[in-house]
């Protein structure tokens, strides 16, 4: 049977399953939104414990990383993103789950080329990306004087 | 209030990563780096952090959040030690997240056994 590439992404778009935005988009906006309301309570306790608006939401960050590493530990986490979608992928706590999951995932081949490399594999391109935008921000603020 | 405001602002935020993925087939990775970079080039333009002030966790905690903390990491160093601030202040800036996720990943890794998701 021969086919080009079209015919074939138009049987593969015709076999998988349809995407139903109508609740994939309200479910990572109750998660997501759950998430932050969950971050927001930390950093009032925070705050209220004394910490500085700074260190607050520091302190939050990194509480919301532990919860989130805990739970794809517990495999929790992924059993909650299969119906929150990008409502657990875009709070910090799905780039925890993005460093604990394949860190757990390929312990097996080793605590250096396993765990130890294949925690980055997206977190790495993230802080890759997100450092180069702002050393060029950096160097914007510098050569223009706007500092 | 201000649990009405993150959970809104927050959830509106997770709803364009989900619209994103839903029309535009970019892969979970993809959205990651693109929201870390738009928080780093709101927070370069002054945008983000009206709504840091506005909706607390609800901008913080999603990746844009990270993004602007990058960025205002960058507006101070640069501030402080010119050119060299440039190199420094992103990564000063996001030392404590990235340290904990290392960490805590780390343990997790350590701890757990891997296995089926469901």
């Amino acid at each position: 049977m021969k086919m080009t590439q079209q015919d074939y992404q138009h049987m593969s778009d015709l076999a998988s399953p349809k995407t139903k935005s109508y609740q994939t988009i309200p479910m990572a906006f109750l998660i997501g939104g759950l998430i932050c309301t969950i971050g927001q309570a930390l950093t009032n306790l925070y705050t209220h414990l004394g910490l500085s608006e700074k260190d607050a939401a520091l302190t939050t960050s990194i509480s919301l990383i532990f919860l989130s590493a805990l739970l794809t530990g517990l495999k929790v986490y992924d059993n909650i993103a299969k119906y929150a979608g990008a409502g657990t992928l875009v709070p910090i706590t799905g780039f925890a789950n993005a460093v604990v999951s394949p860190a757990l995932e390929f312990k097996s081949e080793g605590y250096v080329l396993g765990l130890g490399a294949k925690m980055f594999i997206i977190a790495g391109p993230v802080i890759v990306y997100g450092t180069l935008a702002s050393v060029l921000y950096g160097l914007i603020l510098f050569l223009f004087k706007l500092y | 209030m201000d649990y009405l405001k993150a959970f809104l602002v927050g959830g509106a935020i997770c709803a364009i990563g989900q619209i994103l993925i839903d029309y535009t087939k970019m892969t979970p990775a993809r959205i990651l780096v693109s929201f870390v970079v738009a928080g780093v080039l709101l927070g370069a333009l002054g945008l983000y952090q009206p709504l840091v002030d506005f909706a607390g966790a609800g901008a913080s905690v999603p990746l844009t959040g990270f993004g602007n903390l990058l960025a205002k990491g960058v507006q101070e160093a640069v501030q402080e030690k010119g050119l060299l601030g440039a190199l420094t202040g992103g990564l000063t800036s996001a030392a404590g997240g990235v340290t904990a996720s290392i960490l805590f990943g780390f343990l997790v890794a350590l701890i757990f056994r891997p296995g089926d998701k469901a």
